[in-house]
């Protein structure tokens, strides 16, 4: 079964793929931090879409698709456009080169989430993992 | 979409004389005591004299530079206030000169924080001059930042694509005066520039060439070298291939091979080129499995070909290290001088530091803990990694 991205189905199986990694539960086993995700209206898609992702030891607390960025508390912000996270979600762009190349803009305490580049790949790896479908 | 960065490079004989035509009021050198010693501080000098700009130094620059070091100069540049900055050195001044520059333009950024995620607003105040006088570092020509932090001995990945240096001078003869050793560990580091460039996810089409060129320069022309201070050919040729592995690597990335020597020499203070071509073939044979190509294109490239692409990447592994040995340096960490005992007792932190290495990020086999475990542990006995 393939997920919608973006909803609410999509971001809860995220949250699913994360919690059945070894590989992040050691490499975020120390990680306090709670993150929005902001997929921002492109020509590929019309509306703005906001995700919370809990994270806390190595486990995701909580994933939900939210009303706006403000919505919930959350100490990591990372923006793209869709067609950005589209990108990403089928592996052709590499979200650190993305945020290298300013494709996503990130806004929190930079020098933390320089400390665990393995926890940020293996996200991306979750990321990959989820069977996603996009709107035509 | 990426970006290739490059400074204006400025290389061969003689090219030290293009600071003869620099404008400008006064330049602060970044550099160590030793260059101070060996006269080559005076030589930059000179030619700063000849061009009308008062020169001023800060030679506090330490092995591994700490933050510390490079708050103090950036201290020294804002009473100074220079219009160039000057790294003058191997990797350590080269590294301390870039945060230096950084933090004396932007003082309100932690030395930690220097990412590529936001733009810095550089060059308002002053531009870098790198002048490297060992070849391996490529420092001359990246963008990255080195740093320790003493308080919990590890190594930072830090850097900015707007930290690259505005002049690279590539003059063989402020190398000239490299001890064996010393020439041994830094043409080392930049094969594993040219490996991990090449190999790593990150790489592309304008980084192949120039890593692929750069170690097969290394092969033919680093025993020279080390054996033989005044081969000033092969001296040349591996301060150029240094540069060309720096451009490389410094546009795709390194990978594992540099974590794991990062994490090594935080602890243990081995000098960087040393460590990291010691890991080097054992993270090739992790690789080789899963991801064996690109290695077996840079064995044939470099005059090593083989039958099968795995078979290819593990008598690669083995090339470099009869290279290794060929110069006199260790394969093992147990060659590299360290007990067993001191070496197991951080075997947890070397393991956690080395994954948490932002160069982990270009890996092509993602190791879990233990088996990042059982990599430090072959290395150490000097194993063939055959998981």
């Amino acid at each position: 079964m393939a997920f919608v991205f973006p909803s609410d189905e999509w971001v809860k199986e995220f949250g699913n793929q994360i919690n059945a990694s070894k590989a992040y539960e050691e490499s975020g086993k120390d990680w306090e931090g709670d993150w929005i995700f902001i997929v921002e209206a492109d020509d590929a898609y019309p509306n703005t879409v906001y995700f919370f992702i809990g994270l806390y030891h190595g486990k995701v607390t909580d994933a939900a698709m939210i009303e706006s960025d403000t919505a919930r508390e959350a100490q990591y912000f990372m923006r793209g456009s869709f067609t950005t996270w589209r990108k990403t979600i089928e592996g052709k762009m590499d979200p650190i080169q993305g945020l290298m190349t300013r494709k996503f803009k990130l806004k929190g305490n930079l020098t933390k989430v320089l400390r665990y580049p393995r926890s940020a790949k293996e996200l991306v790896n979750c990321v990959k993992r989820v069977p996603t479908e996009f709107p035509s | 979409m990426w970006n290739f960065v490059s400074p204006r490079i400025v290389f061969g004989e003689g090219a030290l004389d293009v600071l003869d035509e620099l404008q400008g009021q006064r330049a602060l050198i970044i550099t160590d005591r030793t260059m101070l010693q060996i006269g080559l501080v005076d030589k930059v000098k000179e030619h700063f004299r000849k061009a009308g700009i008062e020169a001023h130094v800060f030679d506090e620059v330490e092995p591994d530079p700490s933050v510390q070091t490079v708050q103090k100069g950036a201290e020294v540049a804002r009473h100074v206030k220079p219009d160039w900055i000057v790294g003058l050195g191997g990797g350590s001044p080269i590294d301390a000169a870039k945060a230096i520059w950084v933090l004396y333009e932007r003082p309100d950024i932690e030395p930690a924080a220097i990412a590529p995620v936001e733009e810095l607003g550089l060059r308002k105040k002053a531009r870098l001059i790198t002048i490297p006088t060992t070849s391996g570092t490529g420092a001359e020509v990246t963008w990255a930042i080195v740093l320790t932090n003493t308080g919990e001995k590890r190594k930072m990945g830090l850097g900015h694509p707007e930290n690259i240096a505005d002049i690279a001078i590539v003059d063989p003869e402020m190398a000239a005066g490299m001890p064996p050793r010393l020439t041994a560990d830094t043409g080392l580091d930049a094969l594993v520039h040219a490996v991990e460039g090449y190999t790593c996810s990150w790489h592309t089409d304008l980084t192949d060439g120039l890593c692929l060129q750069a170690a097969r320069l290394v092969f033919k022309y680093l025993p020279r070298a080390a054996r033989d201070g005044q081969d000033m050919e092969a001296r040349e040729r591996m301060h150029n291939a240094a540069t060309c592995a720096g451009l490389g690597f410094g546009n795709a990335m390194a990978s594992m091979a540099h974590a794991m020597g990062h994490s090594l020499g935080g602890t243990f203070h081995v000098p960087h080129g040393r460590a990291v071509s010691l890991f080097l073939p054992y993270t090739i044979e992790f690789f080789a499995p899963q991801a064996p190509e690109r290695f077996a294109e840079l064995a044939v490239f470099v005059g090593f070909p083989n039958a099968s692409d795995e078979k290819a990447a593990r008598a690669f592994a083995n090339q470099i290290r009869d290279l290794c040995r060929k110069v006199g340096n260790p394969t093992s960490v147990a060659e590299a001088g360290i007990k067993r005992k001191a070496y197991e007792s951080q075997l947890d932190k070397l393991v956690d530091d080395a994954l948490n290495d932002t160069q982990m990020v270009t890996s092509v086999r993602t190791p879990s803990v233990e088996e990042m475990r059982q990599l430090f542990l072959y290395s150490y006995d000097g194993r063939p990694v055959d998981f």
